[in-house]
């Protein structure tokens, strides 16, 4: 039996930094995807929100929330909260209700409103928060991206051009997209002359925060055949695996990486993909686009290697190659990915699913892969959260 | 007077800074900042740990700096003043620790893989009085 599920419509509200209610941003982006696709409101079954930590109780129960402003009709709900990965989460929980039987047809939706600069920690004295403590000590979300970034120039070569030069292929990607907030052609010059703000990263290389939305509409095949919509694109693998013990790579928000004396070290990032490629019988020879989570421009190219698009080492390389701008043999964030939108946490990873399936349908206008037939997003947040996602024809 | 940030994490005992971490009695893993009383290795249900002062240098597996000023809790001087970060690789307990590294040194004083001690320095004078962190510090070369 298929365990696939197919995207029936998607839809967003336009990443910016509008500052209003994010309840709002949930419901035009839920709005649009049930027109997308043709699938009345009241018919929706189960309403799966992903939580949004900075907008008080009705964000902690995002579900309910958009649930209610939508005008409740008696659909089961879910919340799910995963950091970055809240998006794929809340997806899972479809999923898992319509491969049960539970439901046939499913909306997932997020939306987020974030406060402007750094994001911070919870207020208080809590010396047993991570997150709290490495703040105490002036340890910040760039942080993180800026070690690795370096590690990779000290080990595989990488420079700064090929930094900026992910900056500006994304910027030249986003360029036409209207759900992106900066839509501009950035150059390497302009790169290099934003401030600095962890070395070797640039302001410009790095993602902002944003506000946004994002949705889809997602059911059984054979609801989508009931439809007339069997050719619609198919979700086939939702990988959201935690870390294994011992990590290898210092993760935020963490002031040490586990000891590895007795266990082997593993990288977490790869082992996201990874699931996702076994879970869709699928390998990375067979992915003809991407969407992955470039918090900094530096972490597109750890993203290539590991989602296997390359070997360990040689993202650099594949991007000087041109195989991820579109055109080549793997465009990667054809979006404009984060360095476009900036991050809208519970949104997000839904807002890489929504470009999937617009690159899937041949419907992604100027940005379109041509034919394109599978794709794969990828992500990393905070506390062991992560998924990766396969969308196919 | 003079306090830690976080107390219990860091002593200067002896004249010898280090951080003090913990050691599963079962399984021998280190932890820090110390474990609470369970093991995280998923194959062992530790309960019971000692504490474990940290190797005092490794190796400089990465580095970077703050050139904005965190959002609080961190608490800076007026005006600011940037500072440098270093994870270091200790091999003994084969695990990579944060930190700022000592004031004074830059991101160009600094290369992947050179030694790196660990001190103790001012983080921040506050109102409740001086707050001390680890810090490090590349090691001296011989005879300079």
């Amino acid at each position: 039996m298929s365990r696939d599920i197919a995207i029936l419509g998607v839809g967003m509200h336009p990443w910016g930094k509008w500052g209003r209610n994010f309840v709002e941003y949930g419901v035009a982006a839920a709005r649009a995807a049930l027109a997308d696709a043709g699938v009345k409101w009241r018919d929706i079954q189960f309403v799966s929100g992903a939580a949004t930590i900075r907008n008080g109780y009705p964000g902690f129960v995002a579900g309910a929330t958009f649930a209610q402003a939508l005008g409740w009709q008696g659909a089961a709900i879910n919340t799910s909260y995963a950091a970055c990965a809240s998006g794929s989460q809340a997806l899972a929980a479809a999923r898992a209700a319509i491969l049960a039987g539970n439901a046939e047809v499913a909306l997932v939706v997020g939306a987020d409103t974030t406060p402007k600069g750094f994001l911070a920690p919870a207020k208080g004295e809590r010396p047993d928060d991570p997150d709290w403590v490495r703040f105490r000590i002036g340890i910040t979300n760039p942080t993180y991206f800026a070690l690795y970034a370096r590690r990779r120039m000290a080990l595989y070569g990488d420079t700064l051009e090929d930094f900026a030069a992910v900056k500006v292929k994304n910027a030249e990607h986003g360029f036409s997209n209207p759900n992106a907030r900066y839509r501009k052609k950035f150059s390497a010059a302009d790169v290099a002359a934003s401030a600095m703000v962890a070395d070797p990263l640039r302001l410009m290389d790095i993602c902002a925060t944003s506000d946004g939305g994002a949705a889809l509409i997602v059911c059984s095949l054979d609801y989508a055949k009931r439809m007339g919509k069997a050719n619609a694109p198919r979700i086939a693998a939702i990988s959201t695996v935690t870390p294994s013990f011992a990590s290898e790579v210092l993760e935020m928000p963490d002031l040490a990486t586990d000891s590895a004396v007795v266990a082997e070290p593993h990288r977490y990032r790869a082992a996201l993909p990874a699931r996702a490629y076994e879970d869709a019988g699928i390998g990375p020879e067979d992915i003809n686009v991407a969407e992955v989570y470039d918090l900094s421009t530096a972490l597109e190219l750890d993203w290539y290697e590991d989602l296997q698009l390359c070997k360990r080492g040689e993202g650099a390389l594949l991007l000087r190659s041109g195989a991820t701008r579109l055109g080549g043999r793997v465009p990667v964030n054809p979006s404009g990915g984060l360095a476009c939108f900036g991050e809208a946490v519970p949104a997000q990873a839904l807002a890489q699913v929504c470009e999937l399936a617009w690159q899937m349908r041949g419907e992604a206008g100027v940005r379109q892969v041509p034919g394109a037939s599978a794709g794969i997003t990828a992500n990393q947040g905070l506390f062991g959260h992560g998924s990766s996602v396969i969308v196919k024809r | 007077m003079s306090t830690p940030v976080l107390e219990g994490w860091f002593s200067d005992a002896g004249g010898q800074a280090h951080l003090i971490g913990s050691r599963c009695c079962k399984c021998g893993t280190y932890y820090f900042p110390k474990a609470g009383n369970f093991c995280r290795n998923p194959d062992c249900d530790g309960t019971e740990f000692e504490d474990a002062p940290l190797s005092r240098s490794g190796k400089l597996w990465s580095y970077t700096n703050a050139s904005y000023q965190p959002p609080a809790p961190y608490i800076a001087a007026e005006p600011f003043i940037p500072f440098a970060i270093a994870a270091v690789e200790l091999e003994r307990e084969r695990m990579v620790v944060l930190g700022q590294v000592i004031s004074g040194v830059g991101v160009d004083a600094l290369q992947v893989g050179m030694p790196m001690e660990l001190v103790i320095e001012t983080l921040s004078v506050e109102a409740g009085g001086e707050k001390t962190v680890w810090k490090w510090k590349p090691v001296a070369e011989q005879g300079s």
